[in-house]
Order: structure tokens, then sequence, then C-alpha cells
């Protein structure tokens, strides 16, 4: 422990340490890349290139995959294909290279949009009733209050299998199976948990003397919840969002299990997108890629709450 | 506590009334679910003519088969209303009956003149009836199908492979006969180099989540004489499944894939295989009739380069049942446009396009005319197989019996576990509860 | 949040002249309605969606319900589900494989997540930009993600054997991870340990950010060695935060489905067949509702008490 300058306090590491411990996380963080590279890449490779060996880094890039994934494709004669007048558009024309010819649309979009509606709605609903229910607890004191959190959050806990068998059961009795309702209604079961401990931390840092003043000024208590508290917990709220948002747009287990096609949402179809043999890879990657970019974007957001978000807000750095 | 649960009943109700009224599909649409596969791309372009006909819009729920029985059977015990038509598999036939998913057809058909008896028997006992054999009907047969073999003829020919084989085995190299033949051919090919590429025996199934395993291995065991119960009806099945027979057909089974399966096809069922023999790494290739069609037309190992035959005998000549039948979900809300399309396809017209376009019609008209075995090189082949079908289980309980066997079956041929011998016992002990829970035994 | 922006500025103001007494009259004017309702919504969605399912659950547990058999009669058998369960050696088999998954992955998860945290409080340049890199993985779904590794494992077309091939002169089609029974179980490993470790690492950093200064800056004046700091001050006081990881990443882990499913779907033959999966099957393919919920409930009371424990953990790190 020699040769410290005395310009460095005691605890900060030297100028070596840092590098090595630079480089050493610098060389995971790209290896942990890799995977995510490979999507990317795939996605515009061309079929025979995606599953060629050695794999390809070097290939001539192509729409292909992207095509595949948006339209549904039949195989005709080469006659047959001569007989089309000619092409105009990229997809038309990668198709009829291979051959075929595009019969239609193919349902990612509309999974998609079913994703976008079910997580943005459920999201809506669980961030409403999560504030409203995280300031109750904040600032009233509430009877049994810590076993209604404990009893809140353990809903989260329990296996998705295991949750789904009954709702399966109800959702056939009430005709919710394969609807986006009854997947809002179960998202926001599932995500108002997370939303009430989070909001409840970013509540609880408000201070309440806020309130008071303004309902000393002549406001009632839920105008000054609307004109005080909810601007102040905003940063909080949209973190929260965010956070709800990224579970319902990932969930697989209730999606795969309760619907089938009106509701299904991307997580389950993506690993269906087949092409005429096995899996269509690059159509696959594109879907992913597509898929992932939202998220991608909103980790960049979030990076400033991520822990919070992940620790149901016991920790707040 | 007690008004709560009251108020959250309130909720619910509410909600079941909100998502009902919203949930209205528009008139003159009808879906039809399939899996995802060539006959199903067929079918969309068969389908043009009834649309344009009629005026109805269809459109087309297609899942891959892997995930086809699970998301199909999740979605008719949920009483969803995804689907109008269905055509689904032969086995599902016992629940679907039982339980009321599909509509009996037997008023419609009479109505309508439509007879069973312009349909190849054996289809329409297999993708029809239930109870087997009863003329209750269920489902108009769509498409037969069996399990079968395609090699790749162009290097069957090749004089420099021929004489390799007739060197090594003492025989001429022809499309296998018998299963021992069969991994006599798959043991001569792999890794055998064939235009500066190493190519591999055979691609079997292997596929462990929904039926590859079992579809795969019957085809086996079928031939070897594998029999259910030793009387038909009384669920007697010890003795029969852990027969000599079977005991040597599932062995057989577990040697080809050990011996001459490319590399990684663990799990791998009708799409890998594809993916296996179109990129020139199988010598041979079991899977589907139903695939013949578009491989036949494949630019790269299509027309010379294929040859097609029956899945081989050992003791009896026994092929997998595949194929089936269209049925009209008794949830549908469109009843009349349902039966307007099984009236459309029955037609004998319909059926011959059906055939044309790839599709395997089981009408009279077209597997008796005197041009059919010509009209495909596999043609011949399909009439012989259809005439030795055998089919797994079709009891309402058919996904239990199904899980316990592809369980079994992959624990001892892929992941090496015990022997054949205990690999059957257990399927037996399995199929035992699975019938006593029923009542059966 | 800054301390000058207008409203806050009033309410300064305004609370320090509010005599207390005043402040809690009108706080207490209809609190408890205000409580309630802002409550209640939350509860009763909870009550329709998580308790009524499960005390239906808890009810089928003990019958020999058909989800796929509307029509049959549905008898009550005892405990007779229980039992059957708790003696059915597939099932221990499943709890055997979850087993194996849980602990190999908390522990290599542990080990690089605070190592990497460790590393990344150096605090060298450019440690913000790649910490959010690192995180990326935890954000995406397990599923989506998940499906595309099988294509990473194809023994000769994936990425990740060549990759291996290329590092150990093996011949890339000479192992296959997810069919073989010996690989299978780390090929679900590596792919769940790729995307959690930055989760453990968050924790971690966290953790050893939570240590003040000045209690190495004792140190180093006692002369300890900095292996000395180390032991004994930077774990036991990150430890209630890689205890908080390690708990939650238990739990996940216990109830992993969609990534197993996707990857291997519990093959070959049964080997990474893990808890969910095996629920999965007796549920929605063979449709045993009543053995499968009493299975279910079994798997309940696995992870409530878990839960528990990760409560407590959580109010422990949440006081510090």
């Amino acid at each position: 422990m020699s040769g410290k300058s005395s310009a460095h306090s005691v605890v900060e590491p030297t100028p070596v340490t840092k590098r090595i411990a630079g480089a050493v996380v610098i060389i995971y963080a790209l290896i942990s890349m890799i995977p995510l590279f490979w999507i990317f890449i795939t996605g515009f490779k061309s079929p025979p290139d995606s599953i060629s060996y050695p794999p390809k880094i070097v290939f001539e890039p192509t729409l292909e995959g992207y095509c595949n994934l948006f339209t549904t494709r039949t195989r005709q004669t080469p006659d047959y294909i001569q007989s089309l007048p000619p092409a105009t558009e990229t997809c038309d024309e990668i198709t009829r290279s291979r051959n075929m010819v595009i019969a239609g649309a193919s349902n990612y979009l509309p999974r998609f949009i079913n994703s976008v509606v079910i997580a943005f709605g459920s999201t809506f609903l669980a961030v409403a009733l999560g504030t409203l229910t995280a300031y109750g607890f904040s600032r009233f004191r509430v009877p049994l209050a810590d076993d209604l959190l404990f009893f809140i959050l353990s809903t989260r806990m329990m296996p998705p299998i295991a949750v789904a068998i009954p709702i399966y059961l109800m959702y056939r009795e009430l005709g919710l199976s394969d609807t986006a309702l009854g997947m809002i209604l179960l998202y926001t079961a599932i995500n108002v948990s997370l939303a009430v401990w989070l909001l409840k931390g970013f509540i609880d840092e408000i201070p309440r003397e806020y309130e008071e003043a303004a309902m000393i000024d002549g406001y009632t208590r839920l105008q000054a919840f609307v004109k005080v508290v909810l601007p102040q917990a905003a940063t909080g709220i949209a973190a929260t969002a965010i956070f709800c948002l990224i579970f319902a747009w990932n969930e697989y287990a209730f999606a795969v299990l309760l619907t089938s096609g009106s509701a299904q949402t991307a997580p389950p179809f993506i690993p269906t997108i087949i092409g005429e043999g096995g899996m269509d890879w690059p159509a696959v990657a594109a879907g992913t890629t597509i898929f992932l970019i939202p998220i991608l974007v909103f980790t960049v957001l979030l990076r400033k709450h991520l822990l919070r978000g992940i620790t149901f807000g016991a920790v707040r750095k | 506590m007690r008004t709560l649960g009251v108020a959250a009943v309130a909720v619910l109700a509410g909600l079941a009334t909100f998502a009902h009224s919203s949930e209205a599909k528009a008139a003159g649409e009808l879906t039809l679910c399939w899996a995802a596969w060539d006959p199903a791309n067929a079918l969309v372009e068969l389908s043009k003519d009834f649309e344009k006909q009629t005026g109805t819009t269809m459109k087309f729920e297609f899942t891959p088969w892997p995930n086809f029985t699970d998301r199909i059977l999740n979605e008719l015990n949920s009483g969803g209303k995804l689907c109008d038509l269905l055509i689904g598999d032969s086995q599902w036939l016992g629940g679907s009956a039982e339980n009321g998913y599909y509509v009996k057809l037997n008023d419609f058909f009479a109505k309508e003149g439509i007879s069973m008896d312009d349909f190849a028997p054996a289809t329409v006992y297999a993708y029809s009836t239930w109870p087997k054999g009863t003329p209750n009907y269920w489902a108009l047969p769509a498409m037969g199908d069996a399990n079968a073999w395609v090699y790749r003829k162009d290097w069957f020919a090749k004089p420099e492979i021929q004489a390799a084989f007739k060197e090594k085995t003492g025989r001429d190299l022809a499309p296998p006969k018998t299963w021992d033949e069969l991994k006599e051919v798959a043991e001569f090919f792999q890794g055998r180099e064939i235009d500066g590429n190493t190519v591999y025996g055979a691609a079997i199934f292997t596929e462990r989540a929904s039926e590859g395993i079992t579809m795969g291995a019957t085809s086996a065991l079928y031939s070897y004489g594998f029999k259910y119960e030793n009387t038909p009806g009384k669920y007697d099945m010890e003795g029969a499944v852990n027969s000599p027979d079977a005991i040597a057909g599932l062995e057989k089974y577990k040697e080809i894939y050990k011996c001459c399966t490319p590399p990684g096809y663990t799990d791998s069922y009708m799409g890998e295989g594809l993916d296996a023999f179109k990129s020139g790494q199988v010598a041979m290739m079991m899977n589907w009739f139903a695939f013949w069609p578009g491989l036949y037309k494949d630019e790269n190992v299509g027309g010379d380069k294929i040859g097609f035959f029956v899945n081989p005998g050992q003791k009896v000549n026994a092929s997998t049942l595949g194929g089936q039948g269209i049925s009209v979900v008794a949830n549908t809300d469109n009843m009349e446009g349902a039966l307007a399309y099984i009236k459309w396809f029955a037609q004998a017209d319909v059926q011959k396009k059906w055939w044309s376009l790839g599709g395997y019609a089981c009408h009279n008209a077209v597997l008796n005319d005197p041009a059919f075995k010509d009209s495909q090189p596999f043609a011949a082949d399909f009439l012989t197989a259809m005439g030795g079908v055998q089919d797994f289980w079709q009891e309402p309980a058919y996904a239990s019996l199904l899980q316990a066997m592809q369980k079994r079956l992959h624990d001892y041929v892929v992941a090496d576990q015990g022997t054949a011998k205990e690999a059957l016992d257990k399927l037996i002990e399995d199929w035992t509860e699975v019938f006593e829970d029923e009542g059966k035994l | 949040m800054s301390d000058s922006t207008p409203i806050q500025r009033l309410a300064d103001q305004a609370a320090a002249k509010t005599p207390p007494r005043v402040v809690k009259r009108i706080r207490g004017l209809s609190d408890r309605a205000i409580a309630w309702a802002f409550i209640t919504p939350t509860i009763l969605l909870l009550l329709a969606i998580n308790i009524f399912p499960l005390i239906w659950t808890i009810q089928l547990s003990f019958t020999n319900y058909r989800a796929n058999r509307p029509n049959a009669e549905v008898e009550n058998v005892g405990i007779q589900n229980y039992e059957r369960i708790l003696t059915d050696s597939d099932i221990w088999f499943a709890m055997q494989a979850t087993a194996h998954f849980v602990f190999w992955t908390i522990a290599l998860q542990t080990l690089i997540g605070f190592s990497l945290a460790y590393l990344i409080d150096r605090k060298f340049r450019g440690h913000a930009f790649w910490t959010t890199i690192i995180l990326i993985p935890m954000m995406l779904s397990p599923a989506v993600v998940g499906n595309f590794w099988r294509f990473l494992y194809q023994p000769q077309i994936g990425l990740f054997n060549y990759i291996v091939s290329f590092f150990t002169g093996l011949p890339p089609s000479s192992f296959e991870m997810l069919g073989t029974v010996n690989l299978a179980p780390w090929s679900i490993i590596i792919v769940d340990t790729w995307m959690w470790t930055p989760y453990v690492m968050l924790i971690c950093l966290a953790g050893l950010r939570s240590i003040p200064d000045y209690i190495y800056e004792a140190a180093e004046v006692d002369r300890a060695s900095k292996w000395r700091q180390f032991w004994t001050i930077t774990i036991p006081m990150a430890a209630p935060f890689i205890m908080l990881a390690v708990l939650f990443r238990g739990i996940e882990n216990f109830k992993m489905f969609d990534m197993v499913n996707l990857l291997t779907g519990g093959g070959p033959g049964s080997t990474t067949e893990v808890a969910s999966i095996t629920l999965k099957r007796e549920a929605f393919e063979k449709w045993r509702t009543g053995y499968s919920s009493a299975f279910a409930i079994i798997l309940f009371v696995a992870v409530f008490g878990l839960a528990n424990i990760y409560v407590k953990a959580l109010n422990k790190v949440k006081n510090r």
C-alpha cells in the first residue's frame, strides 16, 4: 500500500487498478452483447447465410428476413412467376427470386399491436391504481398496513403457471379467454404490486408539509393530492410506468396459456415463426429486433431508477 | 371482508358483460385453424374459389406443429371463439366429440346429400367417427396422411456409391424394405463424403414437447408388430405394449438414432427433418406425405434427385397415421358459413383441385381415378401406406397418454435412461393410471 | 428535487406559519374515507384476480376435476392428489432439476455479479456507460431472447459451439448443448446467468456504494491490509444487499418457466424439466386440473415461505 500520492483519498483506487478494472468490465460487457449483436445481424441475412457453416460474420445484407416476417408466401412454379407482372416492391422481388409469391400479410403486425394495447392498457391501470393506493398507504394510518403490503407484494411472487390454472377456469366462465381485456386485467393485477411498492417509496419522499400547507390555503385533500403530490411524484410515476410496461411487454407464460389468437401478444408468437422447414431464423431475428428496440430505449431512459425498480423500492441508492 | 368479496364478484361480472358485448365478429367472415405447413398454403389457394363464390372473407390461423395441439386444445377447452372451422388431428376426435366442442355432422350430411361412402373407408374411420367405426360423424375427411420416407435418388444412383455399398454389404443399394435394411443403408451413408460434403444417414423424429418422437418411434413399433392391447377395447396392455416385438422395434429405433442421424437432431420434428434433407445433409428422411408435393418441387433436392418409399415393414407392413378431418367448432358465431364451407369442400371437383394443389384429398373421385397412381411419383405409395395405417389412442384422454409416451420414449432414446423394456413397462404403468382415472380399468 | 420550486417555497412558508393543531384538524376531516377510496380498488382487483382464484385452486386440489372434461362428474378425493405428488418420483426428479438450476445460477450470478460490481466500483473512466450496457440483457424478454439462444446453441450452425471450438479446438459439431443429458442443464444455466448477472451486479453495486468511505479510511489508519479490509468491511457491509439479490433470484428461478420452456422444453428426456414445466404439462397438456392444483399449492407454499424471508431482508436493507 505504498506509493500512494497524497492527492488521492485513501479509498481512491490507483490508476493501474482502475485501468485493469475497466478493461475487465468492458470485456465482459462486449461478450454479453454478442448474442444481441448476433440477433441484429441475423435479421439482415438471407436464410441460407443464416444457417451456413461456419457462421458468417461477413455477408451480403438483405431485407428478406423482414419481408418474411410481415408476409406469408406460397411456392409456385417458375412459369407461373414469369407470367406475373413485374414486381414493384422490394419484398415482391426478393420473394420471387425464391420461386415464391406473397400470399398475404403475416400475423406479426396484429400480434405486435396486441402487445402494444395490452402493455399500455395494463400499465395505465396499474399505475393509476398504484398511485392512489401508494398515497393511501403513505399518508394515512391504514389498519394492518404491513400485512396488506406484504399481501400485495406476495401476489407477484407466485409461479405464473400456478396462477394461470384458476385464471384459465375463471376466464372461461366469464368469456374473458383470449381477450385483450382479460390480459389487461391480469397484467394490471400483477403490476399493481410493483407499482404500489415503488410509488409508496416515491411519495414517502415528498414532505407532507406541502399538502398540508396547500390544504390550509383552502385546497381539499383531493385537490392537494392532484395539484401538489402528483406533480411532485411525476418522475417516480414515469419510472414506475416504464417498469410496468417492460413487465407486460416481456410476459410470456400467461400469454401463451391464456391467449390463442385474437389477443395473443408478440412473445408467444415470435417463437412460432417458421419457414418452409424449421424456424425461419432471419425472420425470427427481425421480429426479435423490432420487439426489443422499445426495451433498449426504455432501459437507457430508466438507468437512474433501475435499481429501485428491480428491488421493489428497497434500494434507493 | 365479505362486502369486499361481493364487490369483487360484481366487478368481474360487469367486466364479463363488457367483454361479451365487445367481441362480435364481422358477419361473412370465417376463421379456419390448422397447422402451419405446406398443405395449409395450398388450402389458402383453394379457398380463394370459395371466397369468390360466396363473398365470405376467409381468415387463417396456422400454428406450427410443435405448438398446434397444445394451443388448439387449450383454445377449445377455454371456450374461445378463435376458430370457426378446425382441421384437427385424428386423436382429438374422442375428446372433442364427448365434450361437445365439435358439431355433429350427421344431420347436415343427410340434408345436403353428402355421403361418407364417397370417401375412402380408412379415412372416414380415422378422421370422422367417434366412437370409432360407428356412423357418428364429427368431421369430413380433409387431408389423408401417413408417415413415410424420402431418399436421395441421385446419391443412390451414383455408381461409386453403389459399388461401395455392394462391397460393404453384399447386396445392391436400393430403398430399404425392412428396418434392418434401413439401418444398414443409413449406417452406410453416415459420415460419407458426397460432392465434397459430409452427409448423414437419416433424419428421424425425436421431438419431445408435442408428439414427434411418438410418431417416429411408432413407425418402427407398428412394423415390428406392436399392439396397444391384447384384446381391442379391453385396455389389457401387459404383454402387448411391452411384447418382445415391441422391444425389438424400439431398440431398432434407438440404434438408428444413435448411429445415423445428423449432429444436433435431438429434438427434431418435421421442420428440422425438412431442413436436413433440403440442405443436402441426409440420405433419407422420415416425414409425412403432406410434404412430398412441396419437396418434389424443390429447386435443390426435388425432381430427379428425390425418391419416395413407404415405411419399411419388418414383420408387418404398417405406417403411422397422420391426417386430419375438418370440423365445425360448436362455439362458432357463423355456423351457417362454416357449414357452407364444408359443403363446398366436399364436392368432387373441389376435391380434385385440392389434390392438384398439393392437398391429399380422401374423396373416392380422386383416389379411385385410374390416373391417380401416375399423377404424382408418390401417389401409389400413398395408397399403399393408407392401406396399412395404424393410429395412436384416440381416447378422450389422448393428451395424457401421448405425454406419457413422449416422456418414456425420449428418456430412453435420447436421454439414454434405462432399457427399452423398462421404458415400455413404465409406459404401461402410466397408461394404466390414466385409464384408472378414466374409470376404464 | 430542488428546493426552489414556487410550490415548495409556498408550501414551506405556509407550513411554517400553520400551528400544528390546525393541520391535524384538517387532516382528520375525511381522511378515512379517502384512504379507503384510494386503497379499495387495488384490493378488489387483487381479490378478484389473485385471492379468489387461489381459494378456488385450494378447493380444486381436493378433487379429480379435469378442465378438458366439462361434463364429467367431479369427485372429492380428499388429500389423494397431495399424496400422489409427494410420492411421485417424476415430481421429485423435477424438484431436483429445479434445485440444481437454482443453486448453480445463484452461485454463478453472485460470484460474477459481485466481482463486476467490485470492479465497477473502482470508478474507472466511463464506468457509468459500461454499466448501462451490461444491464441490457436483464431488461429483455426471457422468452423472446431464450428462443434465439436455441439458434446460438445449434451444434453446426450456432455461434456458441463455434466460439467454444475456436478456443478449445474441439470440432463444433462434437457436442450438443441442448441435446445431451450432461450439457443441457448447463445450457439453461448459461443463458440465465447471461441474463441475470447484471441484476445481481446492480444490487451489489448499491451495497458497495452504501459503505461510507470513513470506514476504509479508519482501516487504513489501523494499517489493515486491503485483503483484510475486503473480508472485514466490504463483505459484511454489502452482505444484506447480496442476500436480497440471492433471495430474489432464488424466487424467480424457482418459478422459472419461459426461458427453459423455449430453450429445451424440459428435454432431453426430462433432464431439464423444472417444476414449472412439469406443472404446465400436468395442467395444460394432460389437463389433470385437480392434481396440478395440488402441485400448484405446494409450490405456492414454498414460494410464500421464501417471499416471507425476502420481505424481511428487504425491510432490513431499507432501514440501513
